[in-house]
């Protein structure tokens, strides 16, 4: 596991505990090649995609898709990392989360967003993402693509591109990594 | 030694751990992208209230703390003490108490007093107290934003970012600060974040301008400073503090200047990488020439655009949370 992984698999003080895995890295990179291929199917116009990665889980997913599009389409498409610790409203009643970087170095107004992240779980940092984009203009659309779907969302919010439904348990958690999808426990550090 | 300033006060960087100062300057290159942007604000502390308390004057350290909460979208509370019921003799103890009776969340304080800060948190133990300059006694965010310019001038000549390189830029760095330091808070507020961060810190100055205790602190002291300036990777100024009676230590200004002013001739014989800083306000013509003010070496205007991102990490990692938070 890289640093990152890490820092994500010990949020809030907890460290998972893997169960068994569910995704080998193959099975991962065939579901993103999938995910590329529906973006550009869905997107008639290619000139204006921007692909965002969330921090810290989202990021390899998002370079891995944006990668492929440019496979895929033969030009390269726009990549940003976006870091939504600032926008969270758990602040109050959680550890302040560290922050990581934040990179969107264009306007966004009238593009046509892909944000990823590697789980979509109760949906508040999509939450998140979608109050941190409106600083950047205001783009034509969002869509949004995650790696594995766990379930249990707290807020309207559906991803337009599934890597993997996985339903799931509360007291379960995930990780998603481009080596493969794990289920666990979260257990005191 | 504390590992974190989350959800803690900031009264002094003496027992802050390497871990923390370093999450403070990390937390601030975040930071330093918020205000790059075209919307410079963030939400983070959105309906939180943060009471601006400054007893002296100031000009940076106070726009920059309030610029840095308005970023953080917190309701900033100002008060001028000028105009204010402490001109008719309120103790401290009931200027606070009126203030958290608004409902405060923090209270950014500077003081004249060494120990305020400490005081303060004290009286008003559910808010988050934030020294801002209390005294001779410390002056943290300007340790942290001195540490955090050093650590981003230096790695972007190597090409890097800050956020890439921890504490390893410091390790064996040469760090000489020079002037008034029985009298500032500054000197000891960047002794401790140097030497946290592992580098290797001396103080040259006149010996009435050095504090008794000097032995004690974890620096060395230089006979020369025509010396300790070939010595030196980086160059820390301070003011001479009239105020505060600096002027009948030395036998003169002008014979300040030529023992321990960082002169134009002196300036010309650093090695060309050798970084030159001052908090400000500057005495122009004592501490330091007009001219070296104005050297590509002098980090001096950086220190003070840093002072902005460093007060939102801090603001951010002290305010927004709670130490251990509730389980999710």
């Amino acid at each position: 596991m890289n640093i990152n992984e890490q820092r994500q698999a010990r949020k809030g003080g907890l460290t998972f505990l893997a169960k068994s895995q569910l995704l080998s890295a193959d099975d991962v990179s065939r579901a993103l090649r999938r995910m590329a291929h529906e973006i550009v199917e869905r997107n008639h116009s290619h000139s204006n995609l921007a692909v965002i990665g969330l921090q810290t889980g989202g990021i390899p997913f998002a370079t891995t898709i944006a990668s492929l599009l440019g496979e895929i389409l033969g030009e390269s498409v726009q990549l940003g990392l976006l870091d939504v610790s600032f926008y969270r409203d758990d602040l109050s009643i959680n550890p302040v989360p560290v922050s990581s970087t934040t990179a969107i170095d264009h306007d966004l107004t009238g593009q046509t967003v892909v944000l990823v992240d590697d789980v979509l779980f109760t949906g508040r940092t999509i939450r998140a993402a979608l109050n941190a984009l409106s600083d950047w203009g205001r783009p034509q659309s969002v869509q949004l693509a995650v790696m594995v779907d766990r379930g249990h969302r707290e807020l309207p919010i559906r991803p337009d591109y599934v890597g993997k439904n996985l339903p799931t348990s509360h007291n379960e958690a995930i990780v998603a990594t481009l080596d493969g999808v794990w289920i666990g426990t979260q257990v005191p550090a | 030694m504390i590992d974190s300033i989350r959800g803690d006060n900031l009264l002094s960087l003496n027992d802050l751990s390497r871990e923390a100062i370093v999450e403070v300057l990390d937390t601030a290159e975040s930071f330093v992208e918020v205000n790059q942007r075209s919307i410079k604000k963030v939400p983070a502390l959105k309906g939180r209230v943060v009471a601006s308390l400054f007893f002296e004057e100031s000009t940076r350290t106070r726009l920059s703390f309030e610029t840095a909460a308005k970023r953080l979208s917190a309701d900033v509370l100002s008060l001028a003490v000028a105009s204010s019921s402490v001109k008719k003799g309120e103790s401290l103890r009931d200027t606070i108490a009126t203030i958290d009776a608004l409902g405060i969340d923090a209270v950014v304080m500077r003081h004249q007093s060494s120990g305020a800060a400490l005081q303060v948190s004290r009286y008003v133990p559910h808010v988050r107290v934030i020294n801002a300059g209390d005294g001779l006694h410390q002056h943290p965010t300007q340790g942290l934003l001195d540490a955090f310019t050093i650590r981003q001038a230096l790695a972007e000549r190597r090409g890097t970012t800050g956020l890439e390189t921890g504490a390893a830029l410091f390790a064996n760095l040469h760090i000489l600060i020079v002037g008034d330091i029985r009298h500032s808070r500054v000197a000891r507020s960047d002794i401790a974040a140097y030497v946290a961060l592992g580098a290797q810190v001396r103080v040259a100055a006149p010996g009435t301008l050095l504090p008794e205790d000097i032995e004690n602190w974890p620096v060395s002291v230089a006979d020369d400073f025509d010396e300790a300036l070939e010595w030196a990777d980086v160059v820390g100024l301070l003011r001479l503090q009239r105020e505060r009676g600096s002027g009948s230590f030395v036998p003169s200004l002008g014979e300040f200047t030529q023992t321990h002013g960082l002169t134009f001739e002196r300036a010309r014989r650093l090695r060309p990488e050798v970084l030159i800083m001052h908090p400000g306000p500057m005495n122009r013509g004592v501490e330091i020439d007009s001219r070296v003010a104005d050297l590509p070496a002098a980090v001096i205007e950086r220190q003070v655009t840093n002072g902005v991102p460093i007060r939102m990490a801090v603001l951010y990692l002290t305010v927004a949370g709670s130490k251990e938070g509730s389980p999710k």
